[in-house]
């Protein structure tokens, strides 16, 4: 389970922000629409425990994260939370495989080549195992990302405009992927965006304005 | 996965900068390495080859060349001395001397010294026999273990020495009677390794059968003079407060002499011999006096070779100082070369870091990569340093046996390496600790979701 009780926070520069209550359970799929400044991303760094809410209580999972010290905080990003992110950021240094198992090791689970390499399977990505992370195209890049989400079954699958530089096509494929991945692995799907093409594709969401 | 794994594929993401650190610090802790080997292995060999010898006593000249020549066999000997100078020291009942070994030098064979001397030289140094004997007659000689080794001589080989210590075949004594090997010493470690023993008559019969031509002129030149023969001199020497039994005991000396059956060539009138290798009874303040009392009231030079060999020692310290100083300056450039190194590539790798601690990298994780790259780097410089020094050692070792008559060997281990090796490590990681906490601290949020 998901929820947010009045969710407070207050920026360095003395403005604050209030957020809507919020509660779903566990592996369901929703958005966060709102257009930029409207606290979107605020809301997403609270999530993934990037943050902390100055007020009000957070829980994920039935654990109540804003009580969380620093490195309690990072266990729990680790272990609960898979990050998409808008742009696909990587360990340049290390391969497609070892990029995954990285990911696994963070989290502090086993790792396991064998899911990681199913993952990938399911993904279209068999064939990059081994390969560099520059050796790779824009679209494989980023399902390689949300494949990094996917191997350390978290929790919650939390996806930062995964739209933002996709036509209609390649959206509604990337949209349907998350969705169907994270069923596959029983996880909560949250799509943060500004996108209002998503609108139809999720009947739960937070707008914020 | 694991940190030290990260650790080394990111360092080889960017070889270049990771590759000028590893070879500076080589150069540096390879240099510190390198100087403490030379020093260490020069020092043991010097007091290996000072065999506890008190006091060396020749002709009158520079008292390091006469300890240089004598003792290790490096310089051109001071001179020659007249043998009936010398005879109170080879007095058995003499107070302050306990052993006195004869040296004669002149002749060598391919740049390794032929010594006339008797068999209490072998003492000194505690040298065995390994194949055949020690030498009797004339013209037969034992071989010091590296001069059997390097010319491959066996027991019945014949050779022609030559004069000096230069390899010049217009120098080799082709008339002279050639020596003949019978036996070699095992390995010693010390200068006994690198020269030929005779009897010292052997040394003067090579010369003796070319008298008549440029021997004579090349025998000058070697500095020697037998104007101005002083026996006073001779009675100065240590026991001339007992000159009432002068002549008893000298029929004494030549009674045990002879019933030895070895010294009687100490008789040989008009000889002379190069430097006499003293080992004294006591090393006390008399002893002090005997050195001084020789220099002051004879034409002889007595040397002490702890004192010379200080000397020598004060003389390439410096060049050592400076050495040392430019070593320690590399490794501080190095240190400075892995910290920029570092804090550079932090600057590249700010998402990568901070995706890492979005994906639930504690601080301490990342802190502790950026520390591992740091030490990796000084390890493997480490590494090579050492293996480059121990490689220049076993070089410059080379070079000094053929020079030098000195053994120096790159594959041995120091106990100061270990010291070398903690010494590099915790610089690694002292240079990674201020890029490791500024990458740990890195703002996560900010980097990689934009507002």
């Amino acid at each position: 389970m998901i929820s947010g009780q009045s969710l407070y926070y207050r920026y360095p520069d003395g403005k604050g922000i209030e957020f809507p209550d919020f509660s779903f359970s566990q592996g369901s799929q929703w958005l966060i629409l709102g257009p930029s400044g409207s606290g979107k991303t605020t809301l997403l760094q609270l999530l993934a425990g990037l943050r902390k809410p100055t007020k009000g209580t957070l829980t994920v999972d039935n654990k109540n994260i804003t009580k969380f010290s620093g490195t309690e905080l990072d266990a729990f990003r680790g272990g609960h939370i898979g990050l998409v992110f808008q742009k696909d950021y990587f360990v340049e240094s290390l391969t497609v495989g070892d990029n995954l198992l990285l990911s696994q090791y963070l989290a502090k689970k086993e790792q396991s080549k064998k899911d990681c390499r199913a993952i990938l399977d399911r993904l279209n990505l068999a064939d990059k195992w081994g390969k560099k992370m520059s050796a790779l195209s824009q679209g494989e890049r980023q399902r390689i990302s949300l494949a990094r989400a996917l191997v350390k079954s978290p929790k919650v699958l939390l996806a930062d405009e995964p739209s933002s530089a996709l036509d209609d096509g390649n959206t509604e494929r990337v949209i349907e992927l998350m969705k169907s991945q994270a069923a596959e692995i029983g996880a909560s799907l949250i799509i943060v965006t500004h996108d209002q093409r998503l609108k139809d594709n999720f009947q739960a969401k937070i707008e914020l304005t | 996965m694991n940190p030290l794994k990260l650790s080394w594929k990111s360092i080889w993401h960017r070889p270049l900068p990771a590759i000028l650190s590893i070879l500076l610090f080589a150069l540096g802790t390879g240099l510190v390495v390198l100087l403490f080997h030379l020093n260490a292995q020069l020092q043991e060999q010097f007091e290996r080859n000072l065999a506890e010898i008190d006091l060396v006593v020749g002709a009158k000249g520079s008292p390091l060349q006469l300890i240089l020549a004598s003792m290790y066999q490096v310089d051109a000997p001071t001179g020659n001395i007249p043998l009936d100078k010398t005879k109170a020291f080879f007095n058995p009942k003499h107070p302050l001397i306990k052993n006195a070994v004869p040296i004669s030098q002149g002749d060598s064979y391919k740049t390794h010294r032929i010594i006339g001397t008797d068999h209490s030289y072998v003492d000194l140094y505690n040298g065995q026999i390994e194949e055949g004997k020690l030498w009797e007659n004339d013209f037969e000689v034992s071989l010091g273990a590296a001069v059997a080794k390097k010319f491959n001589l066996k027991i019945g080989d014949q050779f022609n020495s030559s004069h000096g210590l230069v390899d010049d075949d217009n120098l080799i004594h082709e008339d002279a009677h050639p020596f003949e090997v019978v036996g070699i010493f095992a390995k010693s470690g010390a200068v006994l390794d690198q020269v030929i023993l005779c009897s010292t008559p052997s040394v003067w019969k090579v010369h003796g059968h070319e008298e008549g031509h440029d021997h004579e002129s090349e025998h000058d030149h070697e500095g020697h003079d037998h104007e101005g023969h002083d026996h006073e001199g001779h009675d100065h020497e240590g026991h001339d407060h007992e000159g009432h039994d002068h002549s008893e005991e000298e029929s004494k000396e030549t009674q045990v002499a002879e019933a030895a059956g070895e010294t009687d060539w100490k008789k040989t009138p008009g000889q002379e011999i190069t430097a006499i290798l003293i080992q004294l009874k006591n090393k006390s303040y008399q002893a002090l006096n005997f050195a001084r009392n020789i220099n002051e009231n004879t034409e002889l030079l007595a040397a002490t070779p702890a004192i010379e060999i200080n000397r020598l020692y004060g003389m390439m310290g410096s060049g050592e100082d400076i050495l040392e100083v430019l070593a320690y300056v590399i490794v501080f450039v190095s240190i400075l070369s892995i910290f920029f190194s570092l804090l550079q590539s932090l600057q590249s790798r700010k998402t990568e870091l901070a995706l890492m601690r979005s994906m639930g990298g504690s601080k301490g994780f990342i802190f502790s990569v950026i520390l591992l790259e740091g030490a990796i780097l000084a390890l493997l410089g480490l590494l090579i340093g050492m293996l480059l020094a121990h490689i220049g050692i076993q070089l410059i070792g080379n070079y000094f046996e053929s020079s030098y008559r000195y053994q120096i060997t790159g594959w041995r281990w120091l106990r100061q390496e270990y010291f070398v090796i903690l010494l590099g490590i915790t610089i690694g990681l002292i240079a990674a600790c201020w890029p490791a906490w500024k990458a740990s601290t890195t703002d996560i949020g900010e980097v990689l979701i934009e507002n």
